[in-house]
């Protein structure tokens, strides 16, 4: 069943227990994204170390409401980019959001995406698919504030 | 072009007498006339569709009144003298007399628009347009010190064109509250609606909690201070027999989509004696009377307020829908909308973890049916469902400021139609508990 496909029990894992969860100080910018159709948001702040996109990405924290697949994509974001360089996080950014746009037909690369992987059966689902980015695009769009050479997508 | 008759037995004129129950339609044979109804979804399962409040599925006799249309007869109406454009003319023309006849009013005071949203905006603009219209557009005029009035339940349709309006103007939006019950507060209506009032913009039903608003203390109210009174129809005029004329109101707007007609189409009623004095919002072809280089005249209404060419076979097709909507009654759509969200509210009480959202009593409530479920966001439950084949709306329902009133940040909403049997009703409930059950949260499922 299709269902199954898509709340893979690592996405239920992450959502009934989300990594990371809560707003935190120090912060270096703050996203707010809401996803106008359903109504679901998120706050997201961005702690990164080091200049440019020589930094490292020294925590993320965020709050909000939403769906199971927001929530849980947004906790799996944490484990991906926390404590990575930011060019790094920038390129699972990428990768996930390639994953989400590509209608189930994008063969995840596990190696890139660990959990984020789980999220392939959300693909096949367009009207999902903006849950499972609205934490990535508050992460690119707070990033964005802080460092120039990278632009709000 | 013939309409073929609905598939049904009897109608509202079978009655045999005042108080007498209509006779109970047939929803099989009714069924029978909509293709869409016996196609699967997900996996092969039967669609339930629960989701007419957002748009209505549509009879093959509008489909067919809308081909013939334009394998016969389409052209451009009001223009040119050739045959095509006569008959194409009357058949516009024939269905705005039919629409408004549908609603007790008189055929001018019936304008298209492309969806209910502009019909509002329509409303809205020709205000703020007044300013630097002629003297006999001085009642539509709104500035700073006056004030415009909408409810908290109201569906951004009827809300953010006012917000808008008020911005322009510098005039005051106002509203009325929604009680825990999701009623409207009317406490406060005689502070609220006073002399500084032009517009009070209320929903006839809301979209989200099927509550249907009282319109006589509010349009008496409103006139007492000179107000006009903005209706939003969408929800009601689908779902059972409304009359704007006897009702008082002075605008009314609903959309053809959610009334078994076709998408691009919408109506806007208003007093003939207020169309013929407000100046236009889109201007343009064929709402002119007299164009010089340097200013035009405008036609009377309704055509000073459809500029361009218009939609043709989907006022058509808006037409057969209303033949094939009187053909059923509107009395007996009613009654058996009643039975279902009846038979909804009692049973989705009956599940431990679900919430309404909006009166649990039937009296003066449609069609709509908005619920929470404890520990299963909305559009979780939705995927469920829908793999149920079980097709509900989720989220705020264009509706933000209710739901922040209500506390939730979105509901599922099951709406219903005249097509919809009482098993489907099941097929909700079951398909709720399954939702339940997929995330774990019944207390039996551990």
């Amino acid at each position: 069943m299709q269902l199954e496909q898509m709340y893979q029990e690592i996405i239920l894992d992450h959502y009934r227990n989300p990594h990371r969860h809560g707003l935190r100080e120090p912060f270096d910018a703050e996203s707010f994204q809401v996803n106008p159709t359903c109504g679901d948001e998120v706050t997201l702040r961005v702690r990164l170390v080091g200049s440019g996109t020589e930094a490292t990405v020294a925590d993320v924290s965020y709050a909000g409401q939403g769906c199971s697949i927001s929530q849980a994509a947004t906790s799996v974001l944490t484990d991906l980019v926390v404590g990575r360089p930011l060019q790094e996080a920038l390129d699972k950014q990428a990768a996930f959001t390639e994953l989400m746009e590509g209608r189930g037909q994008v063969e995840p690369d596990e190696d890139v995406l660990e959990d984020g992987v789980a999220f392939a059966g959300v693909a096949k689902y367009p009207m999902r698919v903006k849950c499972a980015l609205l934490g990535w695009m508050a992460f690119r769009d707070a990033v964005s504030r802080v460092v120039d050479e990278v632009g709000a997508s | 072009m013939t309409v073929e008759p609905p598939g049904v037995r009897g109608s509202d004129t079978t009655q045999t007498g005042a108080g007498t129950a209509p006779a109970p339609l047939d929803v099989a044979a009714l069924r029978a006339d909509f293709p869409i109804l016996r196609r699967t979804v997900r996996d092969e399962r039967p669609l339930v569709y629960l989701d007419s409040g957002a748009t209505s599925q549509r009879p093959t006799q509008v489909l067919d009144a809308e081909r013939s249309f334009v394998e016969t007869s389409n052209a451009a109406v009001h223009r040119g003298a050739h045959q095509l454009a006569e008959e194409a003319t009357d058949a516009y023309e024939g269905a705005r007399a039919k629409i408004a006849r549908f609603v007790g009013v008189a055929t001018n005071e019936i304008v298209f628009t492309k969806n209910a949203t502009e019909g509002v905006n329509l409303v809205a603009y020709a205000m703020s347009n007044a300013a630097t219209a002629g003297p006999e557009a001085e009642r539509f005029r709104i500035g700073p010190g006056d004030e415009v009035v909408v409810s908290e339940m109201e569906h951004h349709a009827n809300l953010v064109p006012w917000q808008q309006l008020c911005q322009r103007t510098g005039a005051t939006l106002r509203w009325f509250g929604v009680t825990d019950e999701g009623r409207l507060d009317l406490s406060e209506l005689d502070t609220l609606i006073n002399e500084r009032t032009r517009v009070v913009a209320v929903t006839h039903q809301s979209n989200v909690l099927g509550t249907v608003n009282p319109l006589e203390a509010i349009v008496d109210r409103a006139h007492r201070v000179g107000a006009f009174v903005v209706l939003d129809a969408c929800q009601s005029v689908p779902h059972g027999p409304v009359d704007f004329a006897a009702s008082g109101v002075d605008f009314a707007v609903f959309s053809g989509h959610k009334m078994l007609g076709p998408s691009g189409i919408g109506v806007l009623y208003g007093r003939h004696e207020l169309l013929r004095a407000m100046p236009p919002f889109l201007t343009g072809g064929s709402m002119i009377e007299l164009v010089h280089i340097d200013r035009s005249t405008f036609a009377e209404p309704p055509q000073r307020f459809e500029a361009g060419v218009p939609m043709t076979s989907q006022v058509v097709g808006l037409g057969a829908a209303v033949d094939y909507l009187s053909v059923v009654g509107m009395q007996r759509v009613s009654a058996h909308e009643h039975r279902l969200v009846e038979r909804a509210l009692r049973e989705l009480s009956a599940v431990e973890g679900v919430r309404i959202i909006g009166p649990v009593d039937t009296e003066n409530r449609g069609g709509a049916v908005s619920f929470v479920i404890d520990g299963v966001h909305p559009h979780d439950a939705s995927q469920v469902m829908d793999d149920q084949g079980v097709e509900i709306r989720v989220g705020h329902h264009c509706a933000w400021p209710l739901h922040r009133r209500m506390g939730v940040p979105a509901t599922i909403r099951a709406s219903f139609y005249l097509y919809n049997e009482l098993d489907e009703v099941t097929a909700l409930v079951d398909a709720v508990r399954e939702a339940q059950r997929f995330f774990a949260v019944t207390p039996t499922a551990g």
